[in-house]
């Protein structure tokens, strides 16, 4: 029988603050500070948190090779100890009202992220800055870091994806610096010195490289403030611009093996792809969606999961960073069905390169990464890093109105073009990690894609 | 979500969060449950946040690796996957793919206690969202073949996730000499041998018993008002017929009558340490002392395993504890410790059991305890930054049965516990007699070309 639903109870909890439906519509403010600092708010009353994120232009690229895991390590060191406060304390402060503070190095940059409660925000910046400005590189907690440092590279071994990524970088970023992993290895690592890092911080935490978020319940004029006086003493100095060699194609196609005692084969294909400024990233974007960036839909899933279930995940990724980074094709499958799945992944590159895609699956390619937009939005963490890189790739405050347009505009001759010219199924890194007797990876797997 | 609370967390997918459970806030914000059963049984749980244009519709079925017998274990899982292969009305693959075309992300997630789906899409597809979890829950294709290849998948997703992950394998034997009799005994993914014994024909038995209305929660978190959602989540769920109450699974215990270890040696590069006691879940009234214990332990660098193991002496890379309260049945209270290299997993053992005893020789001090309660008063403030994680908190509060007022009330109940609780809970659960311990024991690479047939395994 078929009733009308019960309403059994509301119950309120708290109480009601007058919030007005933020919906689309995000207007950040960008403030850049008489000390070179560029500041992005968005005030978001809704809940009473602050999230601030700093992008700090201090990455790994700005390592060298024999100092691999330097600008990582000195990210790593922010929190363990400044001119006043030790590791203890800044962890004791923080974590007493509850808050959130952390820094973690990357290619490009370092970010550091603070969420506090609004009542705690001046504390919150108080040390946020304590840790970007003044770390103290203590010896002693400088040699702890570095052995846990080591340890960790250690551990890694065991993870096949890390393992197969780093060699995949190796091999595609000869020459530049996104072939080092940011995190260095084991033999840099341990000869890392305390005045390397001192002299590394010197140079790249300045306020003029860096580019920080403020999403949350605070008025964009007492952001500014807060902005003023805790980071208004932070000294500019000259940029620093190093010259890098852009990655280059790859010669010849480049097989590397790597044996280990596993049950699957992890397979990492591709070679160099696009920046984030290249004026085809839209139309990338959608193509590589369709190829292997779309959820359950791509023709990558179809193919090696839901039709010859080789795989739990199969996906394709385009790291468009400061400078061109990798395209990629990740997946896992058991030993003796690698070179299987392999023959997939290359039919579906030669496949998207040499026909149009359907009318049907660009307009879902389309729908769906126009609609999910706002998913991408949806919380003041997703907001601050992703304001954070508009800034940094120079895509304008526009940006939220712009993205859905770019998508839209993007047609079958366009995918049909990226996909030729940035695809490239003859010149490539196939790396397998695998335990290789069971996989017996065919050689001919690289010269027959020819 | 670090690599190691991704291997700890007994959830079957990769890119949740573990679960930390929120209550109600007494500063400005707000939250309004909006609770609403339907003729059939189906309870509703709605809560309006309009911070953005966006909804998450989660689909709970109380049903999980708790429910499954032996000989069949994984068959929630399993079925969790058949889910996206098809009803009579669209079929396979139909469903992402018209989520996704409508500018969404769905996926699932099934645990010991429940099978969770979920769209997350703009606001106004609420009606897309209901109208296709409505449709599966009336009935599914599972095609013969569809059931075999997807199998597979699932056994990729084994192997993914434990065969190759020494320490995941190394947490699935410690469950299974923990719990002997209850199903928290065999992993929620399944063991190879049952996934091959597995037919169509359990598939369908299963889902006949538990996907039904009155088995389920609906709940609903975004830019929606109830009036706008009630009309539509009626008029897709309504007319789904009311089940026969699912039979009540079989979770008997012994009682554990001292420590229980296991070890595992295989290839790996460090020692882990991972040890659990038997501890109550949320019907307890020592819950919540239980999760203060826990935060004092374990939350943070200034926390005092992290304080004394990490920092001081430098014998782990890092050290935690977690306490899963939302069980439907009482689970464990585990600590977890990844070696530092040089150093031996004895020792590692030793100074977490030293902290363990310092709990239970005095209670912690004024501030350590504050500073748990801020920590738990701040941490619900940022869960309800995002839609998912409001819902899935009350998701799971609905489904293993501590009811959503629990995720309401928990706040208040955090702030009435006192140092005394937290140190007689030390001593009433975390004893010797009730642990099972874990350790990994790394064993060298074998030399390279050494892999062919005849070799190990």
């Amino acid at each position: 029988m078929i009733r009308a639903a019960l309403l059994i109870t509301v119950i309120v909890v708290g109480s009601f603050r007058s919030a007005t439906s933020q919906a689309a519509e995000i207007k950040p403010i960008r403030v850049v500070t008489e000390n070179g600092m560029t500041v992005l708010i968005v005030d978001q009353p809704s809940l009473p948190i602050v999230t601030v994120n700093v992008l700090m232009q201090a990455g790994a690229v700005y390592d060298s090779d024999a100092k691999a895991g330097l600008a990582y390590m000195v990210a790593g060191m922010l929190d363990e100890g400044t001119k006043t406060r030790s590791a203890t304390e800044i962890a004791e402060q923080i974590e007493f009202i509850g808050g959130e503070l952390s820094a973690q190095g990357g290619e490009d940059f370092t970010t550091a992220t603070l969420r506090v409660l609004t009542k705690d925000r001046d504390l919150g910046f108080t040390l946020l800055a304590d840790i970007l400005m003044n770390p103290r590189f203590d010896a002693k907690e400088v040699a702890r870091v570095r052995d846990e440092l080591v340890g960790f590279l250690q551990g890694e071994k065991d993870e096949p994806g890390i393992v197969a990524g780093k060699a995949f970088n190796e091999i595609v970023f000869k020459g530049n610096p996104y072939h080092r992993p940011a995190n260095g290895d084991e033999k840099t690592v341990t000869k890392l010195t305390r005045q390397e890092l001192v002299e590394f911080h010197d140079k790249f935490y300045r306020p003029n490289r860096a580019i920080m978020a403020i999403v949350g319940d605070l008025r964009e004029s007492e952001a500014l403030d807060l902005v003023r006086k805790h980071f208004g003493k932070w000294a500019p100095k000259a940029l620093l611009v190093p010259a890098f060699h852009a990655p280059e194609p790859l010669p010849k196609p480049t097989l590397k093996l790597i044996d280990k005692d596993l049950t699957q084969a992890t397979i990492v294909l591709g070679h160099v792809g696009i920046d984030r400024r290249n004026p085809d990233f839209y139309a990338v974007a959608v193509m590589n969606y369709i190829l292997g960036g779309g959820g359950f839909s791509s023709r990558l899933v179809n193919r090696i999961r839901d039709e010859q279930g080789l795989a739990y995940d199969v996906d394709s990724v385009f790291e468009a960073s400061v400078m061109p980074g990798s395209f990629a094709v990740h997946l896992q499958t058991r030993n003796a069905a690698a070179n299987q799945a392999l023959a997939g992944v290359f039919q579906e590159l030669k496949r998207i390169r040499s026909e149009p895609v359907s009318d049907q699956e660009l307009t879902d390619a389309k729908a769906y990464l126009i609609g999910s937009f706002p998913l991408r939005l949806d919380t003041t963490a997703k907001l601050a890093s992703l304001l954070n890189l508009v800034e940094l790739h120079g895509l304008g405050l526009s940006y939220f109105d712009d993205y859905p347009k770019a998508i839209a505009a993007v047609t079958k001759a366009d995918i049909l073009r990226v996909a030729q010219k940035y695809l490239n199924p003859d010149l490539y890194a196939l790396v397998v990690v695998a335990k290789l007797a069971e996989a017996k990876i065919d050689a001919n797997v690289v010269s027959n894609a020819k | 979500m670090t690599a190691i609370q991704r291997i700890l967390c007994r959830v079957s997918m990769a890119s949740l969060l573990t679960l930390i459970p929120a209550g109600q806030q007494a500063m400005a914000g707000r939250l309004t449950v909006h609770e609403f059963i339907l003729a059939n049984g189906l309870k509703v749980l709605l809560v309006e946040e309009p911070k953005a244009p966006v909804i998450t519709v989660q689909i709970w079925y109380k049903v999980g690796s708790r429910n499954e017998v032996m000989g069949r274990a994984g068959l929630s899982h399993m079925l969790e996957h058949m889910m996206f292969k098809g009803t009579p009305e669209y079929g396979k693959g139909a469903f992402s793919k018209i989520i996704e075309k409508n500018g969404g992300n769905d996926n699932a997630f099934t645990s010991q206690d429940y099978t969770a789906y979920f769209e997350n899409l703009a606001a106004d597809k609420l009606g897309l969202a209901l109208e296709m979890e409505a449709d599966r829950m009336k009935g599914l294709l599972l095609d013969e073949k569809e059931f075999k290849l997807e199998r597979e998948v699932v056994k990729e997703e084994r192997r993914l996730r434990v065969e190759d992950v020494p320490m995941a394998y190394l947490v699935e034997e410690m469950y299974a000499q923990a719990f002997m009799e209850h199903p928290y005994h065999w992993p929620i993914i399944g063991w190879f041998n049952d996934l091959n014994a597995m037919t169509r024909e359990d598939l369908k038995a299963y889902y006949d018993k538990y996907y039904a209305p009155n088995n389920a929660t609906l709940v609903i978190v975004g830019d929606i008002k109830p009036e706008i959602a009630l009309p539509l989540i009626k008029k897709y769920f309504e007319g789904i017929p009311q089940g026969s109450p699912p039979p009540p699974p079989s979770i008997a215990e012994l009682p554990q009558k001292g420590e229980r270890r296991i070890v595992v040696k295989r290839e790996a590069q460090l020692p882990f340490i991972y040890f659990g006691y038997k501890v109550p879940n949320f019907k307890s009234s020592d819950v919540h002392a239980l999760a203060v214990l826990e935060n004092i332990l374990s939350t943070g660098k200034s926390a005092r395993l992290y304080d004394a193991l990490v920092y001081r002496k430098k014998l782990a890379l890092q050290v935690g504890a977690g306490y899963n309260e939302l069980a439907a049945d009482p689970e464990l209270f585990t600590f977890y410790a990844t070696v530092r290299p040089g150093v031996k997993v004895t020792d590692v053992e030793k100074a977490v059991l030293a902290e363990i005893e310092r709990l239970k020789k005095e209670p912690p001090t004024d501030r350590e305890l504050q500073k748990a309660k801020n920590q738990v008063e701040a941490r619900y403030l940022f869960e309800h930054d995002s839609v998912f994680r409001q819902a899935m908190l009350l998701g799971t509060a609905e489904t293993t049965g501590a009811g959503w007022k629990y995720v309401a009330d928990y706040v208040d109940k955090i702030r009435g516990v006192t140092k005394e609780d937290v140190h007689r809970v030390a001593r009433q659960y975390l004893t010797e007699d009730s642990r099972t311990v874990g350790i990994l024991v790394p064993l060298p690479a074998k030399p390279e070309g050494a892999h062919g047939a005849g070799g190990a395994r």
